[in-house]
C-alpha cells in the first residue's frame, strides 16, 4: 500500500537566469507526455529542413552571381540548389507513412497547412532549379535558363523560410513557442549553408559574395537563436537537454569556426574549403538540434503543463486586479 | 484569426454544410466512471482496431497508457491519498471487511477517508477548431455534417503532421500501416441514427452522447449538483466555447486538475497563431533577399 500517491509532482530546479517562470510544481499522469511526439524520423526530417535552407539560399546566390558575371559561383549555386532541392523532396516523400501517396499532397492547397504550402512550393521550385542547373551545365537555352534561375530565386527564400512555420505550427512547445524567431534562425542557417557551399566549391576569385552571405547568415542565426531562447522561458531548457544540446552547441562552435576561417583564410583555397565544410555542418547541426529540442519538449509533460499553468495563473491574476 | 474570436461557432456550417444535423458530441462524466473499460472494448470491437497491448504498465489498472492510433478510448486510473469528498452510505463497506483491514494496521475510518480512485475515459475532443484538420495537407481529415473530425483512410498519406499538431495527444500514426488513426465518433453509426459504440456500452452513463448544446446544459446542472453535495473538486473541462480550441465536441466532468488525468490545462489550437507565423516567415524570406543583395553589394577583394 505504499505507492498510492502516483500522481507525480515535481519541483523544477532553481534557474537564476530564468525569472520569467518561477519554480513550479506540476502534476502529470504517471509522467506520461501530454501531447503525442512527432513520428518524423531522422535523418529525413532534420535533413529536409537543412537541405531546404541550403537550396533556397543557393538559388539567391546563383541569381546574384549571374547578375554580377560570376559564372563559376553561379554554377555552384544552381547545382547546389537543385541537388539539395531534390534531396529535400526525397526526404519529405521517404518520411511519409505511405510514400506512394505523395501526390495526395497536391489534391488540395491549404494555407492552414504549411506542409501543403510547402509541397506546392517544392513542386514548383525543384523543376525550376533543375532547369536552371541543366541549362548552365549544358550551356543550352540560356534564355530559359535565366528565367528558371530568376524563378527559383523568387521561390527560394520561401523554400528556406516555410519549414520554420511547418515546425512552429504544432503543439510542440519548443517549436510552437519559438514561432517569432524560428524563420529567421532558419533563413540565417540557410545562408550559412549556401555560403559554405560557395566557399567549398567556387573558385577563390569569385568567392566573396558567398563569404559575405555566410557571415551574415551566421550573425542572423546566432542572434535570433538567442532571442528565441529568451522568449521561450522554461521551454528553452529543451534546447539545453540531451541530443538537442549537443547539436546546438556543435552548430554554434562550427559556425564560429567556419566564419573565422572564412575570413582569416580568405587567400587560401584549402582554408576556404574547410571553412565551407564547417559552415555546412554548422547549419545541419542547428537543424538537428532544433528537431531534437522539439522531440524532448514533447516527451516531457513539464514543457506542456508548466507554461499552460502559468498562462492560466496570469489570466486569473489579470481578472482579479 | 478572426473566426476564433467569435463566440459560438458551428463547425459544420463553417465547413460549408448548409442543411446539416445538430452538432453531436460526448459528455464524459468521470464522477460515475467505474473503470470497467467496456468503452475501450466496444470501441476496439466496433472499429476493428488492431490489438496493441504490451506488458503490464504498473500504472494502477491502466494498461493502455494513453490514446493513440490503436486506442481511441482510454480509461485513466489515478490513485490518490485524498479523502473522497462525499460518499453514499450505501456503498460503504466498513461493516464487511473491517476486521481484515484492522489486521493490516489500518483504522477503518482512516482507510476510507484517505483514499480515492479517479477513473476517466478519455477520447478525441472533436475540437471546434481542430489543429489536426487544419494542418492536414491532403484533406484526408475532414469535418463531418455532425461537426465531428474524421480521417479518410483512403486519402491519408501518413505525413504525420496531425500527430504533433493535436494539443491533446490524441491522433497517431500506425507503425505497420503508415496512416493516421483516431476516434471517428462512430461516424458510420451516427449516419444510421445509432449512438457511438462506447456510449452504448457504458453501463453507468459516464459516457453520454447527444446534441452538444443539450449535453452542455446537462453538464452544467450536474457539476452544480455535485458541488452542492460537497464535491468541490468537480469541474467541467472542454465545455467552454471561449477556450483555446473553441470548445470541445467531447468534453468532461473531472474531479481534479486536467493534468492529473494527462490532459493539457490550457490547450490552444496551434493555428490560432498561424497568420503571425506566416507573416514572420514572409519577413524572414524578404530578409534573405536583402541579405543576398548585401552579400553582393559588400563585395570584397575576392
Ligand atoms: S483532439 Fe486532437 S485529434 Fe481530436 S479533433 Fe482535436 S486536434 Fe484533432
Amino acid at each position: 500500500m505504499s505507492v498510492l500517491n502516483v500522481t507525480r509532482k515535481r519541483r523544477r530546479g532553481r534557474r537564476g537566469e530564468q525569472p520569467m517562470v518561477p519554480d513550479a510544481e506540476f502534476s502529470s499522469y504517471y509522467g506520461k507526455p501530454v501531447i503525442n511526439s512527432p513520428v518524423w524520423s531522422v535523418p529525413d526530417v532534420p535533413g529536409y529542413l537543412f537541405l531546404g535552407g541550403l537550396a533556397g539560399l543557393s538559388s539567391l546566390l546563383a541569381a546574384g552571381s549571374d547578375l554580377t558575371g560570376r559564372d563559376a559561383l553561379g554554377k555552384v549555386g544552381k547545382l547546389g540548389a537543385f541537388g539539395a532541392g531534390v534531396l529535400s523532396l526525397v526526404g519529405l516523400v521517404h518520411d511519409l507513412g505511405r510514400p506512394m501517396r505523395f501526390l495526395h499532397m497536391l489534391r488540395v492547397l491549404k494555407v492552414t497547412s504549411p506542409m501543403s504550402v510547402g509541397s506546392w512550393l517544392l513542386s514548383g521550385y525543384v523543376p525550376l532549379a533543375g532547369v536552371a542547373a541543366a541549362t548552365t551545365v549544358t550551356g543550352r537555352l540560356p534564355r530559359i535558363g535565366a528565367l528558371a534561375t530568376a524563378g527559383s530565386a523568387l521561390l527560394g527564400p520561401a523554400v528556406a523560410a516555410y519549414t520554420a512555420t511547418l515546425l512552429s505550427d504544432t503543439a510542440v512547445p519548443a517549436w510552437h513557442d519559438g514561432y517569432r524567431e524560428m524563420p529567421f534562425v532558419f533563413v540565417g542557417s540557410g545562408a550559412t549553408a549556401a555560403g559554405g557551399l560557395g566557399l567549398l566549391a567556387a573558385p577563390i576569385a569569385q568567392m566573396s559574395p558567398a563569404r559575405n552571405l555566410a557571415l551574415l547568415g551566421v550573425g542572423l542565426e546566432l542572434a535570433m537563436f538567442r532571442r528565441m531562447r529568451t522568449r521561450l522561458g522554461m521551454v528553452a531548457e529543451a534546447y539545453d537537454t540531451g541530443k538537442a544540446a549537443k547539436y546546438v552547441k556543435a552548430g554554434q562552435a562550427l559556425s564560429a569556426l567556419g566564419a573565422v576561417g572564412a575570413v582569416v583564410g580568405r587567400r587560401n583555397r584549402i582554408a576556404c574549403a574547410l571553412s565551407g565544410v564547417a559552415l555546412l555542418a554548422a547549419s545541419a547541426a542547428t537543424r538537428w538540434g532544433v528537431f531534437h529540442a522539439g522531440m524532448i519538449s514533447s516527451e516531457d509533460p513539464k514543457y506542456t503543463v508548466v507554461p499552460q499553468r502559468e498562462r492560466i495563473r496570469k489570466r486569473r491574476g489579470d481578472k482579479e486586479f | 484569426m478572426a473566426r476564433l474570436t467569435e463566440k459560438t461557432v458551428d463547425p459544420a456550417s463553417e465547413a460549408g454544410y448548409v442543411d446539416h444535423p445538430r452538432r453531436m458530441g460526448f459528455f464524459t462524466d468521470t464522477s460515475v466512471c467505474i473503470g470497467c473499460k467496456a468503452c475501450e472494448v466496444a470501441c476496439k470491437e466496433w472499429n476493428a482496431i488492431p490489438e496493441d497491448s504490451g506488458p503490464l504498465t504498473g500504472m494502477s489498472y491502466d494498461n493502455t497508457a494513453g490514446l493513440g492510433a490503436n486506442t481511441w478510448r482510454h480509461v485513466a486510473f489515478i490513485e490518490q491519498r485524498k479523502p473522497m469528498a462525499y460518499q453514499e452510505p450505501g456503498v460503504d463497506h466498513r461493516d464487511i471487511d473491517g476486521l481484515a483491514l484492522a489486521e493490516q494496521g489500518f483504522s477503518v475510518s482512516e482507510a476510507a477517508e484517505e483514499f480515492r480512485w479517479l477513473m476517466a475515459s478519455d477520447v478525441c475532443k472533436h475540437c471546434t477548431h481542430a489543429a489536426c484538420l487544419d494542418v492536414c495537407p491532403t484533406g484526408s481529415l475532414f469535418r463531418t455534417e455532425f461537426g465531428t473530425v474524421v480521417v479518410q483512410e483512403d486519402i491519408c498519406n501518413g505525413c504525420g503532421y496531425c500527430v504533433p499538431a493535436c494539443p491533446y495527444g490524441v491522433i497517431d500514426r500506425r507503425a505497420d500501416d503508415g496512416r493516421a488513426w483516431k476516434c471517428t465518433l462512430c461516424y458510420d453509426r451516427l449516419g444510421v441514427g445509432q449512438e457511438p459504440a462506447c456510449a452504448k456500452a457504458c453501463p453507468t452513463e459516464s459516457i453520454q452522447f447527444g446534441p452538444l448544446d443539450e449535453l452542455r446544459e446537462r453538464a452544467a446542472r450536474r457539476v452544480e449538483q455535485l458541488r452542492a453535495d460537497g464535491v468541490t473538486d468537480a469541474r467541467l473541462y472542454g465545455a467552454d466555447p471561449d477556450d483555446g480550441v473553441g470548445g470541445d465536441g467531447a468534453f468532461f466532468l473531472l474531479l481534479d486538475e486536467p493534468e492529473v488525468y494527462g490532459l493539457p490545462p490550457d490547450p490552444v489550437v496551434t493555428t490560432r497563431d498561424l497568420s503571425a507565423m506566416w507573416r514572420r516567415a514572409g519577413a524572414a524570406a524578404l530578409l534573405a533577399v536583402a541579405g543576398a543583395v548585401a552579400a553582393f553589394a559588400l563585395g570584397g577583394s575576392r
